[in-house]
């Protein structure tokens, strides 16, 4: 929403600079979001008086000129035009001077010769487009003059407003200026317009309007300016429409715009000539119907729409967002039905969105206009039109429907303190609304408070203490810090998310972050099973997809680093994955996972990342069971359980997969659902006290058939060695000559440790031949010797 | 003998000077003070002399033996000086033969801005609450006092999925339906953060994403006022940005809160930055969460988390964060 300070001015006696004012307009919530110094700034530009042209010495293309400021002293000013003669008098950007594009005049040397100020061309003073040359001033002007002062020219602001959803009021020039007067303190009034009625036939006998649907127009307001002759509006209107950005039309269109901006209410007129009978009829639109709108479209109307109809009950205009093609104002038209009215804000919004019509007019319509200010707006109108010889009929057709009802809302004073910290007393409540237009009557400790009809967003008790706030000034209630009377802290599931991610990164993991939309057909390429949920009103056909697992933008990422040369990634993700529910509930499955890739790795670095977070979480009984998996290494994968509980999944990724994602190396793998794995216990550890006597080694390897997994071997040790065993370790892995084909040998290492004594020799070796016993008698495996 | 023994040390310490190896000179050191040694052939003699003859004798033997010992020692420690000086020699490494250096990974921007506001808040007696990222158009529209047909539905470009009856469930616009979750799963006094990721129907550019991550504040108690929140977000401010940051509010508007206020926040220089919105919870807000608007009020607040993580280092394009190019993530 844009004004002009000038504007306001004819409003309220708005004083202070453009700074203090955007200050004040922003204190008020009206953000500004732009401000421009209009009619150029012309500080520091003067009126100077050519003395000679000299040649300069080293440029063709520059001259030297000597200019006179009035004192009669020659200043040096180089200067690339060449248009003047000694004796003009040409406008002079002293040194100092901040020209409109941003450059700031300092003193120069040019090839040698110095310039002390630049002269101007009407263009770069933005005062014309002509950049012909020098811009060459009135003899009459005396040297040393200010331009601005010699010119008469005048400045204004335009501000550029950010109108918040709840000020119907701020959507005009009035409303602005009404509440920057009650901030600064100044008398606000709006003029009275001032026009004559002719004596031509009353309205009355010239219009029928009926309103069918009360609650789609709580008023409709119509008037007859005759003498209409069509053509440019006053040249003062068109440079005020188009300092706000509107393109002036013609005299009627302008005259409705302006009106528009000055009060916030809309008009439409129609040419009496073309509307039958002078009969109007406002209702609900019918399915089926259509109207040909003024843009010459031809729209299907819906019974949500509002509609104007003709005496045949045929629609000619679509309340209160655009009129139609029939009833057109044109060149002959030389009497004017003025349509002002309220319509139901719901309705026009729906009607502007659904056939993407939204306007000036829409919006304001949208957000409720004042429906008390249709007579002063007509009239206003006509005044304004009078200047191009229009006169106004006498007479007034003003129908009324239903508008929102402004009964008084029980304000209460304590209320207004407890809500907002303050110690305000019922008078100044008082004199906080008043000057906004709201009516404040005491009753007892409280007041009543009667909404002004410009302010139909306002409604109760607490949307009226907002309006006490901001009049009393946001910066002016105090801050004060409420003391928590709770311990604050981090759940332990945010705790323990972050050690997952510190663990990660401790092992030189780096975190990445993919959007969470994917492409059709992704997850499929990645061997992501699951049932995805689906945008409805995705930007892009390539992001409508929400994930089930997070493999594919870990993919993306490998194989976009990899496009830019930059192999071997180590990456990990925690985040949310979606998918349909097994069972009907209310919202999807909605999931926290981790999912760690490994670029250029194999599956062995997966379990070593795998080892730490159960390190770091304390997990027991963790197995991995080896199997195949879809879009998982057909040969390298196990599920990872924990006490039994499968919490994800580990290895390589298929080499097909990284194929299809052009991903160019080897990916070892880690996923894991966090949700389940933290819900399984963890993180207990009790403290077992640990044996102070001496410790022995055992190291046996076996000859193991390839098709028997370590984990066999592990299990028959640790069965049979009993509580003795502290610990197992794989220490060595060998394949080749020296032993059986279709075999590896494992070695392992044993400590044996009793927690009362010292074991003896005949102890370890009974331990020892156990172990190699079950191990042999149970797995095709062989001691080696 | 007398003269034999005397001439001991010198030989002593010939034979130890040829000596080349610890071994070497133990040998030296069984030659000469060994059982066998021409030392302890005259110490066996000392018993057939005189007790005269016998003091200054062993007197004599006992000097030999003391002085061949540490001839010896020092020969040793000699060697064994050399030795190791010649070991750690045959170990000497170039330490600026570095090959790959191991470097710790590194946390996204976002969960390094999203864990330093989390701890700050945490210090302020704020607990930290989440919610579903799919949420249903009751709690992120209805129980948030966006009436049905509030243009504030359109203002927020919201992102529907195929679940439910049409348009009943959406992907988040805020971290805003965390509040009535707490609300509803807790009593006043509340305390909370609610830190979140978010998603809004805009085509990336440099500073919007369709993704995005918010943090949205709640405090619901007795007696809770504007000038709290007005003093939570001056705390917060000086404490996130440091000193000679401060803050203001500004009237806005959203449905959920009344007052409704823009969060700004003034540099050092004196510049000012929107940095997001907050005001009073909604007296309607306060009942779709089960509370007595007449017995508590509250405050709530909310910004983007990512803003400020571009903000801290510099960065100036949004898009760079969720490209997650390595060169990008391993400076942070």
């Amino acid at each position: 929403m844009k004004v002009l300070l000038s504007w306001l001015r004819e409003f309220a006696p708005i004083d202070g600079s453009a700074d203090e004012l955007s200050e004040a307009l922003s204190d008020l919530g009206l953000a500004v979001e732009d401000m421009q110094i209009l009619g150029g700034n012309f500080d520091g530009v003067v009126v100077a008086r050519v003395l000679a042209l000299r040649p300069h010495p080293q440029a063709d293309k520059i001259q030297l000129v000597d200019v006179d400021l009035g004192d009669g002293e020659a200043l040096q000013i180089c200067c690339g035009a060449f248009n003047m003669a000694v004796g003009d008098l040409v406008p002079l950007a002293t040194l100092g001077t901040v020209m409109p594009g941003g450059l700031e005049i300092a003193k120069r040397k040019l090839r040698g010769e110095w310039s002390n100020g630049m002269l101007c061309s009407a263009r770069e003073l933005e005062l014309a487009d002509d950049h012909a040359g020098i811009f060459i001033l009135d003899p009459s002007l005396t040297p040393g003059t200010p331009l601005r002062e010699a010119l008469g020219l005048e400045t204004d602001v335009l501000f550029d407003l950010d109108v918040t959803g709840n000020r119907p009021d701020a959507m005009s020039v009035a409303g602005v200026a009404r509440d920057l007067a009650a901030r600064l303190g100044v008398p606000f009034q709006i003029p009275e317009p001032v026009v004559a009625e002719s004596s031509n036939a009353d309205a009355a006998t010239r219009l029928h309007i009926e309103v069918l649907d009360r609650d789609l127009c709580g008023r409709f307001l119509a008037r007859v300016i005759d003498d209409v002759r069509i053509g440019p509006s006053p040249e003062w209107m068109q440079k005020r429409l188009l300092a706000l950005g509107q393109r002036p039309i013609n005299n009627v269109v302008d005259v409705s715009n302006y009106v528009m901006f000055e009060l916030g209410q809309p008009s439409h007129t129609f040419d009496l000539g073309k509307v039958t009978a002078g009969t109007l009829r406002v209702r609900r639109a019918v399915e089926g119907e259509t109207l040909t709108t003024l843009d010459g479209h031809v729209r299907a109307l819906l019974p949500t729409d509002g509609v104007i109809c003709d005496r045949d009950d045929h629609p000619i205009s679509l309340a209160g967002v655009m009129g139609g093609l029939t009833t057109e104002i044109d060149d002959q038209t030389t009497s004017v039905l003025l349509e002002i009215a309220w319509w139901d804000p719901l309705t026009i919004a729906q009607t502007a969105k659904r056939l993407g019509l939204r306007s000036e007019a829409s919006t304001r319509y949208e957000r409720s206009c004042d429906p008390e200010l249709a007579d002063r707006a007509a009239r206003r109108f006509a005044e304004l039109l009078a200047q191009t010889g229009a006169t106004l009929a006498p007479g007034t057709i003003d129908v009324r429907g239903n508008t929102p009802s402004r009964e008084p809302v029980l304000v209460r004073t304590a209320r207004v303190n407890a809500i907002l910290g303050t110690a305000l007393d019922q008078a100044s409540i008082a004199s906080a609304l008043e000057p906004i237009g709201f009516d404040v009557r005491v009753t007892g400790p409280d007041q009543h408070v009667t909404i002004p009809t410009f302010r139909l967003d306002t409604t109760n008790e607490i949307e009226i203490i907002e309006e006490i706030a901001r009049r009393v000034g946001f910066t002016a209630i105090g801050k004060t810090v409420p003391r928590s009377p709770l311990t604050g802290t981090l759940s332990t599931r945010q705790t323990e998310r972050r050690t997952v991610r510190r663990t990660l990164t401790g092992l030189g993991i780096d975190e990445v972050l993919p959007l969470p939309f994917l492409a059709p057909g992704d997850l499929e390429r990645a061997g992501c099973e699951g049932h995805p949920i689906e945008l409805t009103n995705p930007l892009v056909a390539e992001e409508s997809v929400l994930r089930t697992s997070l493999r594919v933008g870990l993919l993306k990422t490998l194989a976009y680093n990899a496009s830019h040369r930059n192999l071997g990634l180590r990456i990990f993700e925690v985040g949310h994955v979606y998918a349909h529910p097994k069972r009907e509930q209310r919202l999807p499955d909605e999931r926290e996972v981790l999912a760690v890739a490994l670029g250029g790795r194999e599956a062995s670095a997966a379990i070593d990342v795998w080892s730490a977070l159960v390190d770091a979480f304390a997990l027991k009984k963790d197995r991995m069971v080896q199997t195949t998996a879809s879009g998982l290494h057909p040969s390298r994968t196990a599920l990872i359980e924990v006490a039994g509980t499968i919490v994800g999944a580990l290895g390589e990724i298929d080499p097909a997969v990284c194929e299809s994602f052009g991903v160019p190396e080897r990916v070892a793998w880690l996923e894991v659902d966090l949700d389940v794995l933290l819900g399984l216990p963890h993180d207990e550890r009790p403290y077992s006290r640990f044996s102070r006597y001496p410790s022995s080694d055992v190291d046996l390897a076996f000859e193991v058939a390839e098709t028997c997994p370590a984990a066999d071997v592990e299990r028959q040790i640790r069965k049979a060695a009993g509580d003795l065993l502290v610990s197992l370790a794989l220490f060595d892995v060998y394949r080749g000559d020296r032993v059986a084909e279709g075999t590896r040998s494992l070695a392992y290492a044993l400590r044996l440790q009793a927690a009362d004594r010292t074991l003896t020799d005949t102890e370890i070796t009974e331990v020892r031949a156990r172990c190699i016993t079950a191990v042999e008698k149970s797995l095709p495996a062989t001691l080696r010797h | 003998m007398n003269a034999d023994i005397a001439d001991l040390p010198a030989r002593a310490e010939q034979a130890a000077g040829g000596a080349t190896s610890l071994d070497e000179i133990q040998r030296v050191s069984t030659d000469f003070l060994g059982k066998k040694s021409a030392l302890a052939e005259a110490k066996k003699a000392l018993g057939a002399l005189d007790p005269d003859a016998r003091r200054s004798a062993g007197q004599l033997l006992n000097e030999v033996r003391d002085r061949i010992e540490s001839l010896l020692d020092a020969r040793r420690h000699e060697l064994s000086q050399t030795a190791r000086v010649a070991q750690l020699e045959t170990e000497r490494l170039d330490l600026t033969e570095i090959r790959e250096r191991t470097r710790l990974g590194h946390l996204h921007l976002v969960t390094q801005a999203r864990d330093r506001l989390e701890d700050l808040f945490v210090g302020m007696g704020f607990t930290v609450a989440e919610g579903p990222e799919i949420e249903d158009d009751w709690h992120n529209f209805g129980a948030l006092n966006f009436a049905v047909g509030h243009p504030a539905r359109a203002m927020q470009d919201t992102f529907y999925v195929n679940y439910g009856e049409p348009e009943s469930t959406l992907l988040r616009t805020h971290t805003s339906p965390v509040q009535i979750r707490v609300m509803q799963s807790q009593s006043p006094p509340i305390y909370s953060i609610m830190p979140g990721r978010v998603f809004r129907q805009d085509t990336a550019d440099a500073t919007h994403m369709p993704v995005f991550h918010q943090i949205e504040g709640l405090v619901v108690d007795r007696g809770i006022t504007f000038a709290d929140l007005a003093g939570t977000l001056e705390a917060f401010t000086s404490a996130y940005f440091g000193p000679g940051f401060t803050s203001r509010l500004r009237p806005s508007y959203f449905p959920f809160t009344e007052p409704s206020a823009e969060y700004d926040i003034r540099r050092p220089d004196g510049s000012w930055l929107e940095l997001g919105g907050c005001g009073m919870v909604h007296p309607n807000v306060l009942l779709a969460g089960g509370i007595d608007p007449e017995e508590y009020s509250g405050f709530a607040f909310g910004f983007g988390i990512d803003r400020l993580a571009l903000m801290r280092h510099g960065v100036d394009d949004l898009r760079e964060m969720f490209i997650n190019d390595v060169r990008f993530l391993r400076q942070f």
